[in-house]
């Protein structure tokens, strides 16, 4: 698999990325940045966490303006596989790849702590080394990650079965206390309808390491690694 | 313009004295420009003229260390060719009178100090005191400062790992907002101020200049009076995606060999920067400041000169480096600008307009800045508190004191600060007594922490500045790391007061001898002073930051308790109450003498502690500081969800006195081999004594009395959360 992770301007979180991404592939990801027009042969682009342009605007509208953007949607387009984490996941939203907004967090404070994901389906390839229905742990640290949707939208998305995690109890029961950010029926990420374009607000990679307390999000790179293997 | 005289002089915070000083350094009578860079030059802020004389006695050479205080931020060798560069330094004027930006351009340009030297930021903390949680201001300004530590940190990217927050009455008017910043450089790869290479161009890079901060130094350097509001235009405003990409650019342009010398327009601005590089390379420096990026249109040389406006650089290149660094500041969107040259007139010329608005020479500009060796007054030895009984039992004094607001949860403020950012974070707050950040693609680790007890400064200005340095040694050996050195923030109050500047003398005293008897010197600091509002002090706080190293992250411990462990207290215990906190919050006394520091002892059991962790005898560690014996015991058990069942005390001790009392050099272990902790301490003569097993979801105190791990967490839990969300007010950033 060959991934890349794009640079935008305030992003910070490219190099957690691409450690999690060399620890499944053995290889390091192509660090592209944002003005290049090319993304040929990647597999797999990452659209990585931080503050893209500060978020100054709506957080994410800057970027998906950016040069690079335009061939991200024609990979997505030519059936190619993107990741959008935090950051990455509003890009893609404002973008128009996945249906969508996140708004300011419900508190309407940061929110920087450890929550659990449970796995909505496990046959794709961002998901294959999950089990339907198992929870895991992972890091969340954002101001805006509040998913919303129209009604349509959302019905949509469940009705197709792309809805990708939501926010639980380590139990996999879908509270409201699990929910912190206040996100429309807990969902934590999305599919597109192929299955190859996955938007999430967590950081499966800052859990890759059991110094850093866990490896619950492991699994999901390497899935990838293994779905893509060439 | 206004006429340059002495009460022109007054008004810029200069005594009539400095004035003279002036004038005679120049041979004329200044322009307003120049009277301008005299009196930021001469703040307290840029010059620490009032604490000079004793900064200097403070130790600042190991072997370890590569750069003390001087440059901008203390440079230590770490192992692996490489080196940790940190500083802490005080916003505390500006997030009085602004919590948000205040606090943000405070963990702004402590950041800038440490990349300036070639750095990459690797963490932030922050040492914050707080007035009486029942002021009607405190609230507004604790939200205000965490949102903006978390506002800026969080969108830089460098996580917030660590720090410590108290409430104190003296704090109403005059919160302290210290941040702290580390960052990882090659050895070999260090960059300093000194500008050198006659004709090599000056440029300025980074955000454009507004009329934002000017005499945000000498603001900094006065008391508060009424009237503080209205100087809410001299605090800055921070911008941390423009500070992100300068962070780039810089260690982009840092791995070319462009650079000659490199500094962070702080304090003062451009003045301090060129005043700071041309001063310490012994050469001259030319501004031409039609050349300055500017934000606003008319601006004078004066506002140029004394502009804190944020994010903003000063870098001297070799001139053939000129086109590959302006194609870096252009790849990240930066303002970079020629704006002068280096010269060997040794003055300082600054033009605008094709004027001369400034022409001051250097060297006397440094040498003959004021010193003052003020008057100093003894603080009083606090008389011994007595016998005290204990009213309301061991169950009652521990739910109180673990959910007041010195010792309760700082989840509500943590969880507002990305921590985990960069996937190094090994402990996060809360998780161990110091901060654990692994270095990226290494074993290697840093330990980090900030510790201070004001009240025992006040106390006893010598002790508490002692304890304050050997609590930072503390936290770092219960992770299992070498402390390395320390970084230390001095805020206190007016220094024009014998009293106060007593306290800071003999505060510095203690600590210059924690810092000779644990081997841990200072390499960088900051010094605030004028902490007052309306003739109050604060409580003098020294704040001190301490590094350690980790040769291997995995050897770092926590604080988290698990089953089917024994407790282990190292150190002597004598149940000292003196200025305890079961003292003030269940007597509600503030009174004593704080305990006293041994450091032969604090240091023999410090180097015990962290030989056991390192051979692998201690699945858990913790200090003992605020609280005591049984608050550790309690925060321990919390932090594992993991009960405890405790032994009484020994004869000859109250019980209250035992759990509760403050003696130093202590701390708690839980181990799975208590035979060989305890023969190998008897051997080194360290005291060492059994005080309870680990197990249950209670913690269960001698006589059968249990407190729910629930329970205690309830109390744990609750000050923040209840406090903030009481009224939902200041919803704004």
């Amino acid at each position: 698999m060959q991934a890349a992770i794009v640079v935008f301007p305030g992003i910070n979180r490219e190099r957690d990325m691409a450690i999690a991404l060399e620890l499944a592939t053995g290889h390091k990801p192509r660090m592209v940045w944002h003005k290049e027009t090319t993304l040929d042969g990647i597999d797999l682009v990452v659209l990585p966490g931080g503050f893209s342009y500060g978020d100054y605007l709506r957080c994410g509208a800057m970027a998906a303006h950016s040069p690079i953007m335009a061939e991200v949607k024609r990979h997505a387009a030519r059936g190619g596989y993107v990741m959008g984490v935090c950051n990455g996941f509003q890009i893609i939203t404002e973008a128009g790849l996945l249906p969508g907004a996140l708004l300011r967090n419900a508190g309407l404070r940061f929110l920087s702590m450890d929550c659990h994901l449970r796995v909505e389906r496990a046959d794709t390839a961002f998901t294959g080394h999950y089990q339907q229905g198992q929870t895991f742990r992972v890091p969340m640290a954002h101001g805006d990650g509040n998913y919303t949707a129209s009604t349509e939208d959302l019905d949509r998305l469940e009705g197709e079965g792309l809805v990708a995690f939501r926010y639980a109890e380590p139990s996999g029961a879908l509270t409201t206390a699990a929910n912190r950010n206040g996100s429309a029926r807990n969902i934590a990420g999305i599919f597109s309808p192929n299955l190859r374009v996955l938007g999430l607000m967590p950081h499966p990679e800052d859990l890759v390491d059991p110094l850093m307390g866990g490896t619950d999000g492991k699994p999901l790179f390497d899935g990838l690694a293994a779905a893509l293997a060439a | 313009m206004k006429q340059v005289n002495q009460a022109l002089a007054a008004e810029f915070g200069l005594s009539a004295d400095e004035y003279q000083r002036v004038l005679d350094i120049m041979g004329r009578t200044p322009s307003f420009t120049e009277l301008g860079v005299f009196s930021v030059m001469w703040s307290e802020h840029c010059s620490y003229k009032s604490s000079r004389v004793w900064l200097k006695t403070l130790p600042t050479k190991a072997p370890w260390v590569i750069h003390g205080p001087g440059e901008n931020a203390g440079v230590v060798a770490i192992g692996d060719g490489l080196a940790a560069i940190f500083k802490m330094e005080s916003h505390n004027h500006p997030s009085f009178i602004e919590p948000y930006q205040g606090a943000a351009t405070g963990v702004g340009g402590i950041l800038r100090d440490v990349f300036t030297m070639g750095a990459r930021p690797v963490a932030n903390l922050n040492a914050l005191r707080f007035g009486d949680p029942k002021h009607p201001r405190t609230k507004r300004i604790v939200d205000g400062v965490v949102r903006g530590i978390g506002g800026y940190g969080n969108c830089v990217g460098v996580p917030t790992v660590g720090g410590e927050v108290n409430f104190h009455p003296s704090y109403n008017g005059n919160p302290l907002v210290n941040a702290m910043t580390v960052g990882i450089a090659a050895t070999d790869k260090i960059f300093l101020s000194a500008a050198a290479g006659i004709g090599n161009p000056v440029v300025y890079v980074g955000s454009k200049t507004g009329r934002d901060g000017i005499h945000g130094a000498t603001m900094a350097s006065t008391e508060f009076g009424a009237d503080s509001e209205e100087k809410r235009p001299t605090v800055q405003v921070g911008d941390p995606f423009v500070e992100k990409l300068l962070i780039e650019a810089c260690l982009e342009l840092m791995a070319t060999d462009a650079i000659v010398a490199i500094q962070d327009m702080g304090a003062a601005g451009l003045t301090s920067s060129s005043v700071e590089m041309a001063g310490k390379g012994g050469v001259g420096i030319e501004l031409d400041l039609d050349h300055v990026p500017q934000r606003e249109p008319n601006m004078s040389a004066y506002e140029m000169m004394l502009s804190e406006s944020q994010e903003r650089m000063l870098m001297v290149l070799r001139p053939d480096r000129e086109d590959i660094a302006r194609a870096i500041f252009e790849k990240w969107d930066l303002d970079f600008a020629v704006i002068g040259h280096i010269t060997d007139t040794g003055r300082i010329v600054v033009k605008h307009n094709g004027v001369v608005e400034a022409d001051i020479p250097l060297d006397p500009l440094a040498d003959q800045a004021p010193l003052y060796h003020r008057p100093t007054a003894e603080t009083a030895k606090q008389p011994p508190i007595g016998p005290t009984a204990d009213p309301i039992g061991l169950e009652a004094a521990l739910l109180k004191l673990v959910g007041c607001p010195d010792l309760c949860s700082r989840a509500w403020i943590t969880d507002q600060y990305d921590s985990t950012v960069g996937g190094q974070t090994v402990k996060r707050p809360g998780a161990a007594d110091a901060a654990v950040v692994r270095l990226e693609g290494l074993k290697r680790a840093l330990a980090l922490t900030t510790d201070c007890t004001p009240r025992y400064v006040q106390a006893d200005p010598e002790i508490g500045g002692m304890q304050a340095v050997a609590e930072t040694w503390r936290n770092l050996t219960a992770v299992g790391a070498r402390p390395l050195a320390i970084t230390d923030n001095m805020n206190f109050g007016n220094p024009t007061k014998p009293e106060i500047m007593g306290q800071f003398a003999s505060a510095i005293k203690g600590m210059a001898a924690a810092c000779i008897a644990l081997d841990y010197p200072v390499v960088s600091g900051n010094v605030s002073l004028y902490n007052e509002t309306e003739g109050r002090g604060i409580l003098p706080t020294p704040a001190i930051g301490g590094l350690g190293v980790l040769d291997d992250a995995a050897d770092a411990v926590g604080l988290a308790l698990k089953p089917g462990l024994t407790l282990v207290l190292i150190g002597e215990t004598r149940g000292h109450l003196g200025q305890s906190l079961w003292l003030r919050e269940i007597l509600g006394r503030e009174e004593g003498p704080p305990p006293p520091v041994d450091l032969a002892a604090e240091r023999r059991n410090g180097d015990f502690v962290r030989h056991q962790i390192l051979t692998a005898n201690v699945a858990a560690c913790h200090d003992l500081a605020d609280g005591g014996l049984l608050v550790a015991v309690a925060e321990m058990a919390m932090a594992g969800q993991t009960g405890a069942t405790l032994n009484p005390p020994p004869a000859g001790i109250a019980p209250h006195a035992w759990f509760f009392g403050e003696d130093q050099g202590r701390y708690l272990i839980a181990t799975r081999a208590p035979g060989a902790l305890l023969v190998a301490a008897v051997s080194e003569d360290i005291p060492a004594i059994e005080i309870g097993t680990t197990g249950g979801s209670d913690l269960t105190l001698p006589g059968g009395v249990t407190i729910s791990l629930s329970s205690l967490q309830a109390e744990h839990a609750r000050f923040f959360p209840e406090w903030m969300d009481q009224t939902h007010g200041d919803a704004s950033h």
